[in-house]
């Protein structure tokens, strides 16, 4: 074997070691990077305290919301009468999205005209989906201002019905967001839990 | 060349053991514990001697129910009839039913929390404490122990041990001075249980609590295996380079 | 300036072309990596230094982590640590990491001074990269003494009493200074809330500031090597001093190799043997601080057993600190107490052969009677190994002087 086959044979065996090691070691590299970003998810403790979070509803007026936390974050539960209810086909054509084709705004049990389980009881998320303001409640309905009675965001005037279904030409682009419900029995709500054994 | 890199292997081997006896033993000697942390059978049933017979008293205030449940293979309702007597919710920790303040009042002292009892002073202690209770007139608790003289414990486990005395010996030491040394217990009343089972009993216990000071260990172990596996690969490549790299230096 | 000028807004060369105008980029890769020529001959010794580095950088990294997780209050801290062993994610291991890299910190920095010690590598020209180097030993103690409070264990709690307590030796402000350095009338709350915030922000910098300055240092003069000569004076036609070879790729691709080995024996305790039998993370500091009770065996983590074998050797609280503190200082007068005419042992006499032996059989020896019971024999043997350690020093400009040396080649010799 002469002095340049050697050269070349040692060039390519030193090409292909460096780049195994390379990819060795990033992979090492990436592999080392897991545990660290993991870590930065929500701990056995924070998953602890977002435990679902049962509400009662049995001393609910009609009319009446109560704010209940639920991972820290803000849910709205309204019992609505038959006239909200039955106001809520009005707004249909001021809204953006009536038939809540946004699927990640609410499960599909609250894909329906009323966003809820039971036409009576609104469950939403009080978080604006502009910018994450929690929404006043404004159950007023006034037909002059078309206001059908609703929610509405102090901080950039985004309006919601009350449905949680958001107005056309507000900042928010989306309905305000069902979060995971179920009756566990007629007067008690389970947040944060729509399956299993209570 | 070869010389130097003995000498440094012998220096670090030297700095890392030098001092690698033991620090926590002293005291009186121990029976070895011989828990095995892989039998989960023996994990479940310390966990069940736990919750009955400990958990009263003692929280485990940095452990999960729904961490035993997982490690010890037991499905949710297992871990909710078998274990949970206090807490309602799987992912709650183990706090014990008895309140501090009343433990203050009852015993002087309140029940260490035992997460990490294990941890801090060995298995072997733990074993060797839970089998060493005996009759003492003049405690409040009406027992002593030999592991831990003066503690505020009472037997809990009496009615499967039984009680038991300490026997003393006195002899003369090697500087002629009396020293009086305990030798061995004598049985004085018969537990539900006879001393092999009962040392079973205390060992699943032990067991358990070795656990509970450290759920993650035999996962940490399992991935140590994978983790010198890869290095070892990336170590034969490594050198392998290593080697062609440095082939034209003469 | 006007070329400078001209060439905005339409690069020349490339991005890189773009940066070295305006920065030394590939300049200072040239001279720190490429272009830097140490000696063929490094033998295994010549790693520790390397890996100082990438503990540094692991324990950098997984502070960072734990600092995310950890809460440095009195009535938190230890319930935060086990939080993090257990409820976060991964969080065990990113804490055995950290607690067995403090340990690992202590065994490469130790041997890297040995080395230092082997090879005279603290001699002229090289006596600021020792100074230096020192430095970082000191700092590197004071970080490792503030992290360990933070657990907040018995052991936390009361080995820091019995160190800061040594201040209180100092006559006159002694007692006003131990107040001053705790922040209140004991180790309390506000202690540990200044340990930590030293131990993660001030201690840290100065150590990243330091190794920077030893490495230019470094740099400036060239490496020493395994036979101690100047391979500078013995340059090529090409600039290219013949026994050198660049960093990269050579000394890089044999250090990657060094790594890899450091990170198995590293992987093997952080996943097998965390606790190290109680010398890394140390049995009762897993029980939380109980200011009514000291834990009937107190004695501080290994790396800094010596020094308190040598405190403890001396019966009088003044003269052990006294004595202590020298122990720690006295290191950085080897340039001017070694008056040797080499550097390597390889070309010393026995003289200095059997004092570095005697010294490094001291040291440990003192390192083991630092956990034992301060009591009759222990004591006995910590005082003649005490001795033998400041002998070493003390005498060092005597035999250094009169030790017959072998000459030494004008190349370096062997490697592999």
């Amino acid at each position: 074997m002469t002095d340049d086959e050697q050269d070349r044979i040692d060039r390519n065996r030193r090409h292909f070691l460096t780049v195994a090691t390379a990819v060795t070691g990033l992979a090492g590299v990436g592999l080392a990077a897991i545990p660290f970003l993991s870590s930065l998810k929500p701990s056995a403790r924070a998953q602890a305290l977002g435990a679902p979070v049962e509400v009662p509803i049995g001393a609910l007026q009609e009319g009446e919301m109560v704010r209940v936390l639920w991972r820290g974050k803000l849910v709205y539960i309204l019992k609505r009468s038959d006239a909200m209810v039955a106001g809520l086909a009005d707004n249909v054509a001021n809204l953006e999205d009536p038939d809540s084709e946004v699927v990640e705004q609410q499960p599909d049990y609250a894909a329906n005209p009323m966003r809820s389980i039971r036409p009576d009881f609104l469950v939403v998320e009080g978080s604006c989906t502009h910018l994450g303001c929690a929404p006043l409640e404004d159950f007023e309905v006034r037909p002059s201002e078309e206001w059908n009675g609703g929610f509405f965001c102090p901080c950039h005037g985004s309006k919601f019905d009350l449905a949680g279904r958001v107005w056309q030409g507000v900042p928010a682009p989306t309905n305000l967001r069902v979060p995971p419900h179920r009756f566990v029995r007629d007067d008690l709500i389970l947040i944060g839990q729509d399956t299993g054994a209570a | 060349m070869v010389k130097d890199k003995m000498r440094a292997l012998a220096f670090t081997a030297a700095l890392l053991f030098a001092s690698s006896a033991n620090a926590a033993g002293g005291g009186a000697e121990l029976e070895p514990s011989n828990i095995d942390p892989g039998n989960v059978n023996s994990l479940q049933r310390g966990a069940r001697n736990f919750m009955n017979y400990c958990a009263g008293c003692h929280s485990a205030q940095y452990v999960r129910y729904n961490t035993i449940g997982n490690d010890l293979e037991l499905s949710e309702e297992q871990l909710i009839d078998n274990l949970m007597f206090n807490a309602e919710k799987t992912f709650e920790t183990i706090n014990a039913s008895m309140r501090p303040a009343d433990a203050e009042r009852w015993f002087g002292t309140v029940p260490p929390d035992v997460s990490l009892i294990a941890r801090a002073r060995g298995t072997d202690y733990i074993y060797n404490f839970l089998k060493s209770f005996h009759v003492d007139p003049e405690s409040p608790t009406g027992v002593d122990n030999t592991v831990l003289p003066g503690t505020s414990m009472p037997h809990v486990l009496a009615e499967l041990q039984g009680y038991q005395t300490a026997v003393y010996e006195t002899h003369e030491d090697s500087h002629g001075d009396t020293v009086t040394e305990f030798s061995h217990f004598e049985p004085l009343t018969v537990g539900s249980l006879d001393a092999e089972d009962y040392d079973d009993f205390v060992r699943d216990t032990t067991n358990f609590l070795a656990y509970i000071g450290e759920p993650i260990r035999s996962e940490r172990r399992k991935l140590g295996v994978w983790v010198l596996m890869f290095l070892g690969f990336f170590l034969i490549i490594s050198r392998m380079l290593k080697k062609q790299i440095w082939k034209d230096v003469k | 300036m006007a070329r400078v000028e001209a060439e905005v807004g339409k690069p020349q060369g490339g991005l890189l072309k773009w940066i070295d105008d305006r920065f030394p980029l590939t300049k200072t890769l040239k001279y720190h990596v490429t272009e830097y020529y140490a000696s063929k001959n490094f033998n295994v010794w010549y790693v520790f230094g390397v890996l100082a580095f990438v503990v540094l950088f692991i324990q950098l990294f997984t502070g960072l982590f734990l600092t995310m997780n950890y809460k440095p209050s009195a009535a938190e801290a230890f319930a935060s640590v086990e939080y993090i062993m257990r409820d976060v994610e991964w969080g065990w291991l990113i804490r055995y990491v950290h607690s067995t890299g403090a340990s690992f910190f202590f065994i490469v920095v130790y041997l890297h001074m040995f080395r230092a010690m082997l090879y005279g590598s603290y001699k002229k020209p090289r006596e600021l990269i020792w100074l230096i180097g020192m430095l970082i030993f000191f700092v590197l103690m004071a970080e490792a003494f503030a992290g360990y409070l933070l657990p907040w264990g018995q052991m936390s709690y009361w080995g820091a009493q019995v160190i800061i307590s040594l201040f209180g030796a100092i006559p006159g402000i002694g007692d006003a200074l131990v107040e001053f350095i705790r922040g209140d009338y004991s180790i309390s709350d506000i202690t540990l809330n200044r340990f930590f915030a030293l131990h993660v922000i001030a201690l840290p910098l100065a150590l990243i500031g330091l190794v920077f300055v030893h490495i230019v240092a470094l740099h400036e003069v060239g490496s020493n090597n395994p036979d101690g000569i100047e391979i500078k004076e013995n340059k090529g036609p090409d600039g290219v001093p013949v026994d050198g070879v660049a960093f990269h790729p050579y000394h890089t691709s044999k250090d990657l190799v060094a790594i890899v080995i450091f990170l198995m024996i590293f992987s093997a305790v952080v996943f097998f043997a965390p606790e190290m039998g109680g010398y890394f993370l140390e049995h009762a500091n897993f029980e939380p601080a109980n200011l009514r009770a000291t834990p009937e065996h107190i004695a501080p983590v290994w790396y800094f057993t010596p020094f308190y074998a040598i405190l403890r050797a001396v019966p009088d609280k003044l003269w052990g600190a006294i004595l202590m503190a020298l122990a720690v200082l006295l290191p950085m007068f080897l340039p001017w107490l070694d008056k040797s005419r080499v550097r390597s042992i390889r070309y010393r006499g026995w003289m200095y052969k059997t004092a570095l032996t005697v010294f490094v059989v001291s040291f440990l020896t003192l390192g083991w009677l630092g956990v034992q019971p301060a009591e009759g024999i222990y004591v006995r043997a910590a005082q003649v190994f005490t001795a033998l350690y400041f002998l070493f020093f003390l005498l060092m400009p005597y035999y250094t002087t009169i030790d017959k040396t072998k000459p030494v080649p004008d190349r370096v010799v062997a490697h592999g």
